[in-house]
């Protein structure tokens, strides 16, 4: 995969077809967990790193186990398995070997199995059979595109933290709206799409 | 959503009926999924651009939150409690996979337009979160009709909002032109958010005026 395809890649899923914004997967975490910039941070990077490597292994399970085995029908059920067990190896490894990043992803770790954009990333990748770099390339993107949204989302919603609203749009209303005004602005981004 | 939690004793044929009716009313209004309990954004959102995607996704999930509620309910003696969520989701894994290969069968167009989120069912919170809740504690018929009804009032929100987006995006309904094609914005991912805002402000605007009228009428 040449340097270009991969800059084209890192633009799409981060600007022109954010996963959030655009393709509505994550949304869940993406309004629960915005009240404060530094814990979005944190769980923007936690998706970035369990989206990286499930979709690596994802990818590896699809191309030497169900197609072989010609399973591809029971890719749903295999690749949620997947994730979940991932999700909890990920948890036990970093408590054991990396404790500082444990304390720091901790409680975001677990959420993170039902976030759909992790499925939906390694869904995406075998519909549309990207090679095995281009997988691990397109999860990480995704990931960080996810972390850009959150985060943006994050710093608003805390300056609208004690702002006046009527009084039917106060709690998650406020948030809705808040969402659809920065997706509008990410229209902006929907025909930037090179090579 | 502490109401629904409470196990009932299967003894009590007397009061059956009624709490099948609470149940019932509970899923499809004043426990709304989305606009109350706000689960399953994802789907809401995403697939809401027409009235016919919005049918479909919702009855899908509710021949999903069905089936899965009933089998999770009678092996809810089985399963062991350190890894029930695992088995959950691959009872629920299994259904979808059902669901979606019938789809890609018989109703083509539609698996083709909904795309990925039939697949995504499996991560519907409301699915687990129903298992969790509900499902894990009650017999099979409430069970059932608590999948039911909370698969209800799951499409009915997903209509309001795919009929809202399609009328005021496209100026169609279910494919017909009956305005000029209008804001198109409605129907781009910005105007889901704001279409489903306006939805849940809507809901609480009522919820607070009823409140209000019924402690008028206590004073008086």
């Amino acid at each position: 995969m040449s340097l270009f395809e991969l800059f084209s890649l890192a633009l799409t899923a981060i600007l022109a077809e954010n996963f959030v914004l655009v393709k509505f997967l994550g949304i869940c975490p993406f309004l629960g967990v915005s009240k404060k910039t530094d814990t979005a941070l944190g769980m923007g990077m936690a998706v970035v790193f369990v989206m990286g490597l499930s979709s690596m292994v994802t990818w590896l399970v699809n191309e030497f186990f169900l197609i072989p085995q010609n399973l591809q029908y029971m890719q749903t059920v295999v690749f949620i398995l997947v994730i979940a067990a991932l999700v909890q190896f990920v948890e036990l490894f970093l408590k054991r070997f990396v404790p500082a990043l444990y304390t720091a992803l901790g409680i975001y770790l677990p959420l993170i199995t039902t976030n759909c954009a992790v499925l939906g990333a390694a869904l995406i990748n075998v519909q549309n059979e990207y090679s095995f770099i281009k997988s691990i390339a397109f999860g990480v993107f995704s990931g960080l595109g996810f972390t850009l949204a959150i985060v943006l989302f994050a710093s608003v919603r805390e300056r609208l933290e004690f702002a006046k609203f009527p009084k039917a749009f106060e709690g998650f209303p406020q948030a809705l709206v808040t969402a659809g005004l920065i997706a509008m602005a990410f229209m902006g981004f929907s025909g930037l799409s090179i090579g | 959503m502490a109401k629904t939690n409470v196990e009932t004793k299967p003894t009590e044929t007397a009061s059956k009926s009624g709490k099948i009716k609470e149940i019932f009313l509970n899923g499809l209004i004043f426990q709304n999924p989305i606009l109350v309990l706000f689960l399953g954004m994802c789907a809401t959102l995403a697939v809401t651009t027409s009235l016919v995607n919005g049918v479909g996704m919702g009855l899908s999930t509710t021949a999903v939150l069905i089936c899965s509620n009933v089998v999770i309910s009678l092996l809810r003696k089985i399963i062991p409690k350190e890894v029930r969520i695992a088995c959950y989701v691959v009872v629920i894994a299994a259904f979808v996979t059902i669901v979606d290969l019938m789809l890609q069968a018989y109703i083509p167009f539609l698996s083709e337009s909904l795309g990925l989120f039939i697949q995504l069912i499996v991560v519907n919170c409301i699915i687990l979160g129903r298992a969790e809740a509900f499902a894990s504690k009650n017999g099979p018929l409430y069970a059932a009709v608590d999948g039911l009804s909370m698969g209800l009032g799951f499409t009915l929100a997903l209509c309001a909002m795919g009929f809202i987006r399609e009328l005021l995006g496209g100026g169609a309904i279910l494919g017909h032109q009956v305005l000029p094609a209008g804001a198109a914005m409605l129907a781009a991912p910005a105007g889901g958010f704001l279409v489903l805002g306006s939805l849940v402000a809507l809901t609480q605007y009522i919820k607070a005026k009823a409140a209000d009228k019924k402690k008028g009428g206590d004073q008086a």
